[in-house]
């Protein structure tokens, strides 16, 4: 793709691309998965998530970035990321109340450990249920308003 | 059980957004059968004695979200979801027409969880959210037909209203510095206990700002006319019949009585701002043309009386601005799935060129003459009783100027209702509309349910159904404060 210059941008942005967007990628998983130790959570995660694919969208041009994610694939991530934080917080009903964290033994308030990435039971199922919502969603915004032109009025 | 009214929605519209691409039916489905569901719900919690309280995820009392249950939100909750449900079954024909039926059907649900939501929450940043939850959902529905027009309302609608929400916010800001608790019933209780004048005074009218636009009172109405007559007309039905009054008149009753205690500054502000908003609304509707933007103008007005009558204060005022509320939720969606149905057979909105058609559509007709008739005051219907007991109401507040008001603009809304119906279905039938037939089955359904409801609810002036159905929201109101206690259990 980088071969291509009626898309996109120069080929030393899409270079720079290529390498930063990793990086990026990473962070926001970094953001993402340690939510419940340090700051930071889904929703940021999600968005420097969505902000790395949106980073390459703008290197390469739309129709490279479009084959990679589709349309379809987004709204599929979309629905996924709201129905299983909907479902987890069902699956609380079991133990007594709707979003109630089932990893809890009965007696121990806090099962969170600092600094232990396995720990705080459903906060990091959570936070990955509302990166994949956020993530698609933002993506999904930026996709409209790129995608889509103004009409001529009637 | 509380919980229920928000998952279920929610649980139907993610249902809805990952399969309904692929089976239209799913979503139809759906969609009716979710708010069918909870009205029958939140009709067997009518009648519930004790405050219920719900704590999300079991966190204990001030720390986690609590879910309130009390007079007020089991009267809300049947008004609510009676009117998603009656809306629900006419879209189902209605948006034949239009492209991705089933993100309408998604947003759809989504909007009646966050109206659900706001009238259960008892945490005023949660409130928050679902305010926004409900207005971004509307806004996405506002421009469902995608032209030039719609479009420009919905941003409209959708930049006022987020200014508003931003007065919102900065108010409940400056409510978590002073009491450090977002639990609406603690923050009461705090207020009481470390009286602070200045900050409640100035929090009031921020929270003015941002719900008055919520619930279009006079200085804040200029996104509604726009905004509710170029949605598709069972989201008109929606927007009018109910949004407005849970995510504006529930939230500004709510704290204002509850969470800061009501007094004279407040009433008086009540008393003005909704006697302002009768008159306005009620004058700008003579003058529309068009049918849907009458209706619009109309529900301002009709907004005014409510207001008003809660300004009053004494229990009588509550029982007829709770009274009224639920007579003109059932019968302005009434008229706006009416005035649908009109668009969808004719597709014309111009009252100058309709005419006559009460020979070709006589259900559609009929019912919207029922809903006319209830709004404007006309004896057998629940409209006229209500604002009865709102002018007897006021003259036993000595407020005589707005007793008067009340009256007088009556008078306009019947003239400008009898305008409504001369224009559109009496009259000699246009030769361009020879060949149209009545509206679908399932239109008529809709229309037929709202218009019996809007014949029944005289029946709530009964003392013994009154004293199920509105006596508690009124006790609620009245009694203030110890809503804070009856939640914190103290």
């Amino acid at each position: 793709m980088i071969k291509k210059p009626e898309h996109g941008m120069t080929v030393i942005v899409k270079t720079v691309t290529r390498y930063t967007d990793v990086l990026i990628l990473m962070f926001g998983m970094y953001f993402i998965f340690n939510g419940h130790l340090t700051h930071g959570g889904g929703f940021v995660g999600g968005i420097i998530v969505a902000l790395s694919f949106i980073h390459v969208m703008l290197a390469f041009g739309k129709e490279v970035a479009l084959k990679r994610v589709t349309e379809r694939i987004i709204k599929l991530c979309v629905g996924l990321g709201a129905i299983s934080f909907l479902l987890i917080g069902i699956i609380g009903f079991t133990k007594g109340a709707f979003l109630y964290n089932f990893f809890r033994k009965p007696g121990v308030d806090y099962i969170g450990e600092p600094f232990s990435l396995f720990s705080s039971g459903i906060m990091p199922l959570m936070n990955v249920a509302i990166c994949l919502a956020v993530a698609s969603g933002f993506y999904a915004i930026f996709i409209a308003l790129v995608v889509y032109k103004i009409g001529k009025r009637r | 059980m509380l919980t229920l009214f928000i998952i279920i929605p929610l649980f139907g519209a993610f249902v809805i957004f990952l399969v309904g691409k692929y089976s239209k039916n799913i979503s139809y489905f759906m969609g009716w059968i979710v708010p069918a569901f909870l009205s029958v719900l939140a009709l067997s919690l009518v009648g519930t004695k004790e405050t219920l309280t719900y704590q999300i995820g079991g966190w204990v009392q001030p720390l986690g979200i609590t879910l309130v249950g009390d007079g007020l939100s089991l009267f809300f909750l049947p008004v609510i979801n009676i009117i998603v449900f009656a809306a629900a079954v006419f879209s189902i024909p209605y948006i034949e027409k239009y492209t991705s039926k089933w993100i309408y059907f998604a947003l759809f649900l989504v909007m009646q969880a966050s109206m659900n939501a706001v009238v259960l929450t008892g945490d005023i940043f949660n409130l928050f959210i679902w305010i926004e939850v409900g207005g971004l959902a509307s806004y996405a529905l506002v421009c469902y037909k995608v032209e030039p027009e719609a479009l420009e309302s919905s941003f409209k609608y959708a930049v006022l209203n987020s200014v508003g929400l931003l007065f919102v916010l900065f108010g409940i800001g400056l409510l978590y510095a002073y009491t450090s608790t977002l639990n609406m019933a603690e923050i009461g209780r705090i207020l009481h206990e470390r009286p602070n004048l200045k900050l409640v005074g100035f929090v009031t009218v921020l929270f003015f700002t941002g719900f008055g636009l919520k619930s279009a009172i006079v200085p804040f109405h200029s996104w509604l006319p726009d905004a509710h007559s170029s949605a598709p007309s069972p989201v008109s039905a929606l927007l009018s019949g109910v949004l407005i009054k849970s995510l504006g008149i529930y939230t500004l009753l709510r704290i204002m009585f509850n969470v800061f205690g009501f007094n004279l500054y407040i009433s008086k502000l009540f008393i003005f701002l909704g006697l302002l908003s009768i008159i306005t609304g009620g004058i700008l509707a003579i003058y529309q043309k068009d049918m849907k933007r009458l209706l619009a103008y109309s529900t301002i007005s009709q907004v005014g009386y409510i207001i008003f009558s809660f300004g009053l204060g004494t229990p009588l005022g509550m029982f007829a601005g709770f009274f009224h509320l639920v007579n003109h939720a059932a019968a302005k969606s009434l008229l706006f799935l009416t005035s649908g149905a009109v668009l969808h057979v004719t597709g014309e909105r111009e009252m100058g060129k309709l005419g006559g058609l009460r020979e070709k559509m006589p259900v559609t007709a009929f019912t919207s003459m029922v809903g006319s008739m209830s709004v404007s005051g006309v004896p057998p219907f629940g409209g006229f009783w209500s604002k009865l007991v709102i002018i007897i109401a006021a003259v036993q507040a000595r407020e005589f100027l707005g007793a008067s008001v009340a009256v007088g603009i009556s008078i306009v809304t019947l003239a400008y209702y009898l305008k409504l119906q001369k224009n559109v279905f009496f009259g000699e039938l246009k030769p361009v509309w020879n060949n149209i037939k009545e509206a679908p089955w399932m239109m008529c359904f809709s229309m037929i349910l709202l218009a019996i409801l809007c014949i029944g609810l005289g029946a709530l002036l009964l003392p013994g159904v009154r004293a199920v159905f509105i006596t508690p929201a009124v006790n609620v109101l009245a009694g203030g404060m110890q809503y804070c206690n009856a939640v914190l259990r103290i």
